[in-house]
């Protein structure tokens, strides 16, 4: 068998597990689930990318996606209370809807591909096969001398989106209770106890029964 | 054909094994050397019946794990219930894949290793997730809970402790992150000294990262029984001690190779290549030397254990948020201007 039967093979497999997780993410009945399933086209959509040698892209993929995206996803989904018979109801309703848009962007991409083949675009080689480094090095230096403009304008753009996100919901509460860790190592040990020293004397029976400490009587 | 199945199915299967099942090994010893570590530290014998001072003691309880029965608690998610400690655990054992052992002894010597590691790491805490939400118990729920919101903390401290280590060595590639700090400087070429407060950084985010003491909320005994695998027992829940101690011996040997020279000798430099017999062995790198930075590494693990007592919810998040991620930043520009004016010797590797 050679290699590149062998990666058609692969490609067909993990777009069959892409496809298959993806529709399972619209028609499981239970939400935890359906986002298990969204990890699964994830992950599948990453060995993909790996397949044509975009080990950054797909790594990154897993690192952010799978990895974080997903588990906060999880967290949420996994704290609502969601009533699974009403959510199914609307399937049915809104389907038309959702073929419709289906069909919009099935066109839309169609027409792009057909204009592409038009122009008769060459992607020309992998250009970091060419410059004969590894595709993560490649896409750094990229990055970084090339499009370095655009790439800090979308890391700005995405601080500003990162610091909205803050001020959209954080809010002052009153009577909220929290402790501050500085406070708390400041806390100095002689205003929380008074250590007496009292020397060991034995009280005379008769000053013990007049009793200035009430307590000690059983 | 037959000469391809045994070159490119065969072979990777038994280097697969030799990493597999020794690391197992390393496992069930290691549970017994942590028990005899705590046992001394709290003054007392640990493990001595089974066995020549009690060496077999984990292979017992291995036997008496596998021949426990395996109980589904009622309404709890069949599918998923028996799926968690598989996913717990392969992504533990898959990390192995790119962990150079000494100069030639890597399984799969990727470029972007150290991507692959974060990949591998951050996914193990779906095991986590998925053991607490399936078995419909509010313990199990809590821990899970709690273990997701504090790995996904300390990856980012941790992510940005490789980035430094990454800008000093120039490379995303685990043997090449390793052959930057040789030198003729001996241990002071390693990592350790420029990045001396990422490597700690690093080190106590894997400790949280793996859910061991003080960072063992999601486990937490006293507050939530035993946390995500209170429901779990024999097999299931051996699975699940067996990725989080695989996950141990996997930071311990992270931390060697990223800051303290991986195979290379802590004498490198200082003793000629020309020395009679065992000097000049001293002086090269092999495996040995990382098994032995590894062990002192798992051992502060243990230490730990033995020593603090647990973080409170909201220390674990302020230590992650408020400290490590900031000054990890702040050294982020410190190992650049170091990497910049070339302050930092960095190794081509022999």
């Amino acid at each position: 068998m050679n290699p590149q039967t062998l990666q058609i093979i692969c490609f067909y497999a993990f777009s069959l597990v892409t496809v298959a997780a993806a529709l399972s993410v619209i028609t499981l009945k239970n939400t935890v689930h359906a986002v298990l399933a969204l990890v699964l086209t994830f992950f599948s959509a990453a060995c993909l990318w790996m397949l044509l040698d975009a080990e950054f892209l797909a790594l990154a993929l897993v690192v952010v996606y799978v990895g974080a995206v997903m588990v906060l996803f999880l967290f949420v989904v996994m704290m609502l209370d969601i009533d699974l018979e009403k959510m199914h109801e609307g399937f049915v309703k809104f389907l038309p809807v959702g073929v419709i848009v289906a069909i919009v962007m099935l066109v839309e991409m169609l027409g792009l591909i057909g204009v592409w083949a038009m122009h008769a675009r060459d992607l020309g080689a992998d250009p970091a096969a060419v410059a004969g480094m590894s595709n993560t090095a490649w896409l750094g230096q990229a990055l970084y001398t090339k499009f370095l403009l655009p790439f800090e304008v979308a890391a700005l753009v995405l601080t500003v989106g990162l610091v909205a996100a803050v001020a959209l919901t954080l809010r002052e509460r009153r009577g909220a209770r929290y402790e501050s860790a500085s406070r708390q190592v400041r806390v100095d040990p002689r205003d929380r106890v008074r250590i007496v020293k009292m020397d060991a004397v034995r009280p005379t029976p008769a000053a013990a029964d007049e009793g200035t400490a009430g307590e000690s009587k059983p | 054909m037959a000469d391809q199945l045994i070159n490119q199915v065969m072979w990777p299967l038994i280097y697969i094994l030799c990493i597999v099942l020794p690391l197992v090994i390393a496992v069930a010893m290691f549970v017994y050397w942590e028990r005899k570590v705590i046992g001394w530290m709290h003054v007392r014998m640990g493990p001595n019946k089974v066995g020549p001072g009690g060496v077999l003691q984990a292979f017992a309880d291995v036997v008496k794990l596998l021949i426990k029965e395996v109980i589904l608690p009622t309404k709890a998610n069949r599918f998923l219930y028996f799926l968690a400690p598989l996913i717990g655990l392969v992504p533990a054992l898959a990390a192995w894949a790119v962990i150079p052992f000494s100069g030639k002894m890597v399984l799969s010597n990727a470029n972007a290793g150290i991507l692959y590691l974060l990949a591998m790491t951050s996914m193990g805490v779906y095991g986590i997730i998925i053991a607490g939400w399936a078995s419909n118990s509010r313990y199990a729920l809590l821990g899970a809970m709690r273990s997701a919101a504090q790995v996904i903390s300390y990856e980012l401290a941790m992510g940005l402790c490789l980035v430094c280590v990454m800008v000093l060595a120039g490379s995303l590639n685990l043997s090449e992150i390793v052959n930057a700090q040789a030198g003729g400087k001996g241990l002071f070429d390693w990592f350790w000294l420029p990045l001396l407060p990422v490597f700690v950084i690093y080190f106590v985010s894997g400790v949280a990262e793996t859910n061991r003491l003080p960072f063992d909320m999601a486990e937490g005994e006293s507050e939530i029984v035993a946390g995500f695998h209170v429901e779990y027992s024999g097999s299931a829940f051996a699975l699940f001690f067996l990725a989080e101690y695989a996950n141990m011996i996997l930071v311990s040997f992270l931390s060697a190779i990223f800051f303290l020279g991986g195979w290379l000798s802590p004498l490198q430099g200082w003793i000629s290549a020309d020395a009679p017999g065992w000097i000049s062995w001293l002086g090269a790198g092999g495996f040995i030397w990382l098994f032995i930075k590894a062990f002192v590494m798992s051992f502060f693990f243990l230490w730990f254990r033995a020593t603090f007592p647990r973080y409170r919810y909201d220390q674990i998040m302020r230590l992650g948020w408020k400290v490590f991620i900031p000054i990890a930043i702040a050294w982020v520009f410190v190992a650049g201007l170091l990497k910049y004016y070339d302050l930092v010797s960095i190794g081509v590797g022999a």
